[in-house]
């Protein structure tokens, strides 16, 4: 594998020299199934919640619903207590593989690609997850956002090195 | 009233924001893994199109469990169409309604706006201004970002990481900037 510059992407956890853990324990693959069905799970969720709703996204912006602040909050407030208790405790994953959560450094593009980001999520009222939900509801023209979705992702590799970060 | 029923109907934010939260403690107690979906657009370019580009020369089969969290909430999709969709009509907030009404967008039902976002919209200016210019900064944006809603706004945000909160706002800053400021011009092509 080629030497990467900087890490700026702390979601591909293969790729952080501080979270090695992957390599600790080899499962079979169809352990991947049990992401399967969170993702399913997920799914569910954000249709239901109508998170995947472009009028939800829009009322979010415009300040005209507290829905989705209330669901993006008491998210966090689940996560960050759920976190907290697993660093309190010491718990282990399944697999009894010590949990380590990577620490993200600051750069430039959390601000720029937010921002960018911010735009592309009024605009299509979806971020990623809801994308991938609103095709499999039916709402087949998402694949041309999802396309130019991956597009971007694409477009951002290629140009990473002149963009500031 | 049964539990499908129950489940049929809209869910209010504060059961469906810890059920979302708890993807946080599900993943990493499951297999050591960091809620995050906007990566799973870097695996597919990985897999795909990797055109000797740095930034996707990776084995992206070490992270495959995102591909399958991603293609599950892709069939999670399918199963509330099959069996707990909605009859009720969606209930939006009147400013929106009659703010959308001044661009001709009358039909307001379902999730998604059929008149912005059906097919017969894709070869408009309009259309592809929204879907196809929206999409590509949902996919460069949040690749620049390292992360989208659920990698920093939930994930890192629980995990009290400070670069998370600054992209967190940067998105609910972009997302002010464009509803209000710019989206206006681009509804009323």
């Amino acid at each position: 594998m080629q030497q990467q510059t900087t890490n700026t992407d702390f979601e591909v956890r293969s790729l952080d020299a501080m979270c090695v853990n992957d390599e600790e324990v080899k499962t079979p693959g169809w352990h991947n199934i049990k992401y399967l069905i969170m993702g399913a799970v997920f799914g569910i969720v954000l249709i239901k919640s109508e998170v995947i709703s472009w009028y939800r996204i829009q009322e979010m912006f415009r300040l005209q619903s507290f829905h989705m602040f209330g669901v993006i909050g008491s998210a966090v407030a689940v996560g960050a207590l759920s976190v907290f208790l697993i660093k309190k405790l010491k718990i282990k994953s399944i697999y009894g593989e010590t949990i380590v959560l990577p620490e993200k450094s600051f750069n430039k593009g959390q601000i720029y690609g937010g921002l960018l980001f911010g735009f592309g999520w009024a605009m299509t009222g979806a971020c990623p997850g809801p994308l991938f939900a609103q095709l499999g509801y039916g709402a087949t023209t998402i694949l041309v956002t999802i396309l130019a979705a991956l597009t971007g992702t694409w477009v951002y590799g290629k140009f990473r090195e002149q963009l500031p970060h | 009233m049964n539990i499908i029923e129950w489940i049929k109907q809209p869910w209010p934010w504060y059961v469906a924001g810890p059920i979302i939260g708890l993807m946080v403690p599900a993943l990493l107690i499951f297999g050591n893994k960091t809620f995050g979906i906007s990566s799973s657009l870097r695996h597919v370019c990985a897999a795909c199109v990797p055109a000797k580009i740095p930034f996707f020369q990776y084995d992206w089969k070490k992270e495959i469990w995102n591909l399958f969290f991603v293609f599950g909430i892709f069939l999670g999709g399918i199963l509330t169409a099959l069996y707990f969709q909605d009859d009720a009509s969606v209930v939006v907030n009147e400013n929106l309604v009659n703010e959308l009404s001044g661009y001709g967008i009358t039909e307001i039902n379902g999730l998604i706006p059929e008149q912005l976002f059906g097919w017969s919209q894709v070869g408009t200016l309009r259309g592809i201004i929204l879907m196809v210019f929206g999409g590509f900064l949902v996919g460069f944006g949040t690749r620049y970002a390292g992360g989208c809603t659920s990698g920093h706004a939930i994930m890192g945000l629980s995990n009290l990481q400070l670069p998370s909160l600054i992209a967190t706002i940067s998105f609910m800053a972009g997302g002010f900037i464009m509803a209000n400021l710019i989206l206006p011009y681009i509804l009323a092509l």
